[in-house]
């Protein structure tokens, strides 16, 4: 598969610019991270790519045929666990013997096979992500889509999500992965992209990127995110 | 008024086959008409919930006016469309309880049609995104928003029954309020007053009101279990 | 299971349809034979169909379904083709009907009459036999009356008996002439809270509960004689009009069956309406 390109794309939302000619290029595979200040542009550049947002300008590259999108707050309808993941399903044209197929295991491989026929706004906060990722994974996308999977989750979900993640992209999921978890970041990501005010500021491997920003856009942000960025700096 | 009152419930103790009749009747007109309006007015308010299109806002301003629509009017226009000199004419609905269920039913539909695209619209800001992005189409949107606010449905399908079987001005119109055929509680209990039989009409008037309240304690019994069965 | 319990809602549906709708829509169909008689408010409230129907629908197997409307009202439906039968009383209105071509016959069935009811104080001092007199002591002492207004059999007697008396009631109305614009029953209510003045049939004036302190006043002058006419509206006009049920049902309240039916029907011991068939019909329209 061939990396996303979005060129000069421009996203402008009740008169306000969110996208300012942004220009990427996201490799094909293993996990790229989006970072950057609030309303710098990191949602809606999902959005677009997902196709949820309509750019006002610009051209945009999505090879793949489908898309999954797990939002930081799990949408998740008043049904059963598996009616939520079969949900991710219904779209796709597939047989009932297949959906059931795969809802059972999305379910089983989340861990929650056991709660299948529970009610799924019942569940905790790390369930119910977990629940969306089941559900997202469902429908076997070429790219999966995060705004910030575990913004909302205690500790061990997180551990529990970010292991699901990794082993998706593993797979050979395209993960893009919006996050404020710069610790999260440095586990998931190959690569790191810096956004500020609609633009991309800086794209490179993670660990450069993190330790050793180039623009001053890119510095600022990391300083306020990241502890020992500016531990490291004063020793 | 005391001696009313004790009239009141002695007569309470001598209703007899007839009053089960009437009521019995005002029972299946209210909820054959809620019926139709939940099947008409859900997929509309649903519809206007998930879409966007011109005109949309005026049509839901109409709706919820239509919320207020005076019965004896709906019961008046229905006359004329229903009447053997009207356009319907030849369905020969008029004085049946089919023509009140269709005066009801006018009633109800715009009443759940409102109701329901708020509800939905309001479940639509927190799922619509999600839904879109799964790739399903407006009707399966709101086909699924509809199930996930299924409880607070009940609710307006509540409202609807409690605004049909409280109505008179329509079922008298297009009903005619004939013995032993269209006459409904509402109707029996404006026959009695004026007739003078006040205490008759208010030993109605409980029936009534238990009939309602009746009604309504089902929904939530059903709805409660439903809950607690599906959060 | 995907969704174990999807249907819940969809079953509720389901099962109103499957009970309460044909249930409620068969009724009219299964009914072999049925009629609309647009009748009166007087003769419904006063409990006279309850008691005379019975007998003819165990004899002919025809259900009868009475609208009660005010005579305008009753005639105005007959008018549309939205009933068989029309049996009223105001006679002028009635030949009027004939005349038009809506009906082609009308028929004596019956009579009863109209009384002058008031408080029993009587402070205007109405009491006795003569509809003008007290008519005109009413006027002059300004006591409350109540007035149907609603184009009715009984306010048109009361407007062609203040005419008699004559009395100028636009020119003389004013707060105490009260036009309710209702029923027969609604109207003896706004009266009997007001301690009013009213002219009302008789039958209804018997058959009604709520009188407080009125009573009868003025009864039993000849200008009060209250004729009922029946008429089976023309199918000429109205096709779906059922000719054959409506006149059997006529038929059968001129007949002495019928008649003897309608005398017999009394509210404490009372005799409310009083036979007057001719078995000719007594208006016949002009070939």
């Amino acid at each position: 598969m061939a990396g996303i390109t979005l060129t000069d794309v421009v996203l402008v939302l009740n008169r306000t610019m969110i996208l300012d000619r942004l220009s990427l290029a996201i490799p094909p595979n293993g996990i790229t991270a989006l970072v950057g200040p609030n309303g710098a542009g990191k949602s809606a550049t999902l959005r677009v790519i997902d196709g949820l947002l309509v750019p006002a300008r610009g051209s945009l590259t999505v090879p793949g045929t489908r898309r999954a999108f797990v939002f930081q707050k799990p949408a998740l309808i008043r049904a059963s666990a598996s009616a939520n993941v079969a949900l991710g399903l219904a779209a796709l044209g597939l047989s009932r013997t297949e959906r059931r197929a795969r809802t059972g295991a999305a379910l089983a491989r989340v861990g929650l096979a056991h709660r299948a026929n529970d009610p799924a706004t019942r569940f905790s906060g790390g369930e119910q992500q977990r629940l969306a990722l089941a559900r997202a994974w469902a429908a076997r996308p070429d790219l999966l889509l995060l705004d910030e999977p575990t913004a909302n989750l205690d500790p061990g979900a997180t551990d529990l999500v970010e292991a699901l993640v990794a082993e998706m992209a593993a797979e050979g999921t395209k993960v893009v992965l919006v996050s404020h978890n710069l610790a999260q970041v440095a586990r998931l990501a190959a690569d790191v992209i810096v956004l500020a005010r609609g633009r991309a500021v800086e794209h490179g491997p993670t660990r450069t990127t993190l330790l050793s920003p180039r623009t001053p856009e890119a510095r600022a942000y990391l300083d306020g995110e990241l502890p020992w960025s500016s531990l490291a700096a004063a020793s | 008024m005391t001696e009313t009152i004790h009239e009141t419930f002695a007569r309470l103790m001598t209703l007899d086959r007839d009053v089960l009749a009437i009521a019995w009747l005002s029972l299946r007109v209210s909820l054959t008409a809620v019926a139709i309006g939940l099947l008409l007015g859900i997929p509309l308010g649903a519809f206007l919930a998930v879409t966007r299109f011109r005109g949309r806002s005026a049509l839901v301003g109409l709706l919820n006016a239509f919320m207020g629509l005076p019965p004896v009017i709906v019961g008046l226009v229905l006359y004329l469309v229903l009447s053997r000199s009207g356009p319907l004419g030849s369905l020969g609905l008029l004085f049946t309880p089919g023509a009140m269920v269709a005066a009801q039913a006018m009633l109800a539909t715009p009443l759940v049609a409102a109701l329901t695209r708020q509800v939905v619209a309001d479940a639509e800001d927190h799922l619509g995104e999600q839904l879109r992005s799964l790739g399903l189409s407006a009707p399966r949107r709101a086909g699924v928003l509809v199930y996930d606010t299924r409880f607070s449905l009940v609710t307006t399908a509540l409202a609807a029954f409690g605004r049909a079987i409280s109505e008179i001005g329509a079922v008298l119109v297009v009903g005619g309020n004939i013995d032993g055929h269209t006459r409904t509680m509402t109707t029996a209990i404006s026959l009695e007053t004026q007739k003078g039989d006040l205490s008759l009409a208010l030993a109605l008037g409980i029936v009534l009101i238990a009939l309602v309240v009746t009604v309504n304690a089902v929904a939530a019994l059903l709805r409660g279990h439903a809950v607690r069965a599906y959060g | 299971m995907v969704v174990p319990r999807r249907g819940f809602l969809t079953l509720g549906l389901l099962a109103l349809f499957g009970t309460v709708a044909p249930a409620s829509m068969d009724r009219a169909r299964a009914e072999p034979a049925s009629i609309v008689v647009a009748s009166t408010t007087s003769t419904e409230q006063s409990g006279l169909f309850k008691h005379i129907l019975p007998a003819f629908e165990a004899k002919t197997g025809i259900a009868v379904k009475v609208v009660a409307l005010g005579t305008g009202q009753a005639l105005d439906a007959a008018r549309r083709g939205d009933a068989d039968v029309a049996l009223v009383h105001d006679r002028p209105a009635e030949d009027a009907f004939v005349a038009q071509g809506f009906a082609k016959a009308r028929f004596d069935v019956m009579y009863n009459d109209f009384v002058l009811v008031g408080p029993k104080t009587d402070p205007a001092g109405a009491r006795g036999t003569d509809i003008t007199a007290a008519l005109k002591r009413i006027a002059a002492a300004k006591a409350p009356f109540v007035s149907r207004g609603d184009r009715s059999g009984t306010h048109s007697a009361e407007l062609r008996s203040w005419k008699e008396a004559g009395i100028d009631l636009p020119a003389v109305k004013g707060e105490w002439y009260r036009d309710v614009g209702q029923g027969m029953g609604p109207a003896l209510n706004t009266a009997s809270a007001l301690d009013a003045y009213i002219l009302a049939d008789r039958g209804t004036w018997l058959a009604f509960k709520n009188r407080g302190d009125l009573a009868i006043l003025v009864e039993g002058d000849k200008r009060l004689f209250n004729p009922y006419g029946v008429m089976l509206v023309n199918p000429d006009k109205h096709p779906t009009v059922k000719a054959k049920e409506g006149q059997a049902f006529i038929d059968w309240l001129v007949s002495p069956e019928g008649q003897a039916s309608i005398a017999a029907y009394r509210i404490g011991g009372e005799q409310l309406f009083f036979p007057s068939a001719n078995v000719s019909p007594v208006t016949k329209a002009k070939p």
